[in-house]
C-alpha cells in the first residue's frame, strides 16, 4: 500500500505535466463546445435538445486525447522495467496510472461538463446527473484508454491503434450515458441508463488492469 | 538477502534469431560477473531475463536466500535491481524528485537517498531538471538509486561508460563495498571492472 501511494503521487505529477495536463484536455473540450454552435446553426431549443449529449460525447473525445502515451513514455526511457521490478505487480502500477490520469484530468472535465452544458442552453435540473455520469464515465474512459494505450506498446503507429481498439469500448458507456441524460430532460423512467454507465465502470475498473499488466509484460519482452 | 543465483541451460532467442543456448552461470553472495562478448550476443538480454522482463525460450533462473530457495517473483520484486542503458529518469522532473521515488519505489529509504546522492556529489544538482543533467551526471543520479535501495543482486548494462576516470574509481569502492557486504554483481562490460571478477563469454 505505501508503494502504491509513493507511485500515485508520481504518476499524478507526470499526469499534471504531461502535455499540458488537465489544460490541454479542457481546452479542447471548450472547442467543441464553442464551435458546436457554429456548425450547427443557432436555433436555441435545436443545440438545448442535444447540449446534455454533446457535453458527454466531447467528454469521451478529450479524454482519449491524453490517454494515448499513458504507458508509452515508461516504456521509452526504461521507467517501465524499474516499475515492473517494484514490491507492486504491474496491475496494480496500471491502476494507479489509469487513477491518476483520472484525478488529473478526467475529473477536471467532469466538473467543466455542466458549465459546457449551460453554454449550449441545456436545463439546469440536469446538471447533478451529468456530473455524476462524467464522473463514472470518465473513470470507465480512464481505464479504457490506459488498456488501448497498453495495448498499442511498442508499435509504429500507436495513437491510430489506441483509437481503433478504444472505439468500441468507449460506445457502451457513451450509449448509456447520453441514454440517461436524455431520459432524464424528457421526464421518462432514467436510472436504468445510469446503473448500466456505473455497472460498466466497475466492470472496467475490475477487468482492463489484468490486461494493462499482462500487455505490459508482453511488450516488456 | 539473496546467497546464491543460479542461471541453467539457458537459451534466448530475439525473434528468430537465437542468440546463445546452454549458458550456465553461478553467482554467489560476495562475487561479481562480467559478461564479456561482441555487440548483439545477447549480454543485456541476459540481463533482462534474469530481471525476469524476457522469457527465455529454454532453462531456468532461481534463486536461493539464507534460508533456501526463494520465489523468482518475490527475489525480483524485493532482491535485484537493473540498471539499463536507459536510466528511466523523467526529464521533466527535478533530479532529487526521480532519485527519492525510485529510491522509495525498491524499498529504500529518503534519508539513503540523501547520502547516495552525497556519495556520487551530487548535492548541487538535486535541485535540477534530469533534462538539464549531462550524460556522467545522470548515470550518477541513476547509480545513487542503485546504492540507496537495499537489493543485494545488481544487474548493470555497461555501467561505467559515460563516467569520467574519477567517478569511474569511486564506482569502483562503491562496488568492492556491496561485494563486501554480500552482496552480488552482473554486469555486461567493454572494459574491465575496477573490483575483482570472473568472466563470461556470451555467445562464442
Amino acid at each position: 500500500m505505501r508503494a502504491f501511494g509513493i507511485l500515485l503521487r508520481r504518476e499524478l505529477a507526470l499526469a499534471w505535466g504531461r502535455g499540458g495536463g488537465p489544460l490541454l484536455a479542457l481546452t479542447f473540450y471548450a472547442c467543441v463546445v464553442v464551435l458546436l454552435p457554429m456548425a450547427s446553426g443557432r436555433a436555441p431549443e435545436r443545440l438545448a435538445a442535444i447540449a446534455p449529449g454533446i457535453a458527454w460525447l466531447a467528454l469521451a473525445l478529450a479524454a482519449l486525447l491524453s490517454l494515448e502515451r499513458l504507458f508509452e513514455r515508461d516504456y521509452e526511457d526504461g521507467a517501465l522495467d524499474l516499475l515492473a521490478l517494484g514490491p507492486a505487480p504491474l496491475e496494480a502500477v496500471a491502476v494507479a496510472k489509469c487513477l491518476a490520469q483520472w484525478l488529473a484530468t478526467g475529473s477536471p472535465l467532469a466538473l467543466a461538463a455542466p458549465v459546457a452544458a449551460l453554454m449550449l442552453g441545456a436545463d439546469l435540473k440536469v446538471m447533478p446527473l451529468l456530473v455524476l455520469c462524467a464522473l463514472a464515465g470518465g473513470l470507465a474512459f480512464a481505464f479504457l484508454g490506459g488498456l488501448g494505450a497498453a495495448l498499442a506498446l511498442g508499435s509504429k503507429r500507436g495513437g491510430l491503434l489506441v483509437a481503433v481498439i478504444v472505439l468500441p469500448l468507449f460506445a457502451p458507456p457513451v450509449i448509456f450515458g447520453a441514454g440517461a441524460l436524455d431520459a432524464y430532460s424528457a421526464g421518462l423512467p432514467w436510472t436504468g441508463g445510469l446503473f448500466l454507465l456505473l455497472a460498466y465502470c466497475v466492470g472496467a475498473i475490475a477487468l482492463s488492469p489484468l490486461a494493462m499488466g499482462a500487455a505490459c509484460r508482453n511488450a516488456l519482452d | 538477502m539473496l546467497r546464491v543465483v543460479l542461471i541453467k541451460e539457458l537459451a534466448i532467442a530475439r525473434g528468430e534469431r537465437r542468440l546463445f543456448s546452454g549458458l550456465d552461470l553461478t553467482l554467489e553472495a560476495g562475487q561479481a560477473a562480467a559478461l564479456v562478448g561482441r555487440n548483439g550476443a545477447g549480454k543485456t538480454s541476459l540481463l533482462r531475463a534474469v530481471a525476469g522482463l524476457l522469457r527465455p525460450v529454454e532453462g531456468t533462473v532461481a534463486f536461493e536466500s539464507e534460508t533456501g530457495p526463494i520465489e523468482a517473483d518475490t527475489a525480483r520484486a524485493e532482491h535485484l535491481h537493473l540498471l539499463g542503458h536507459q536510466d528511466g529518469l523523467k526529464s521533466s522532473r527535478t533530479a532529487w524528485e526521480e532519485l527519492r521515488f525510485q529510491t522509495l519505489w525498491t524499498g529504500g529509504t529518503e534519508d539513503g537517498a540523501r547520502g547516495a546522492a552525497k556519495r556520487f556529489d551530487l548535492n548541487r544538482l538535486l535541485d535540477l531538471e534530469v533534462r538539464r543533467l549531462s550524460a556522467g551526471q545522470r548515470r550518477r543520479l541513476a547509480l545513487a538509486r542503485l546504492v540507496a535501495s537495499p537489493r543485494s543482486l545488481w544487474l548493470l548494462d555497461e555501467p561505467m561508460a559515460p563516467l569520467d576516470a574519477g567517478q569511474r574509481a569511486a564506482f569502483g569502492t562503491v562496488m568492492a563495498e556491496h561485494l563486501a557486504a554480500g552482496g552480488m554483481i552482473l554486469a555486461s562490460v567493454h572494459d574491465p571492472l575496477p573490483v575483482p571478477t570472473r568472466s563470461v563469454e556470451i555467445g562464442a
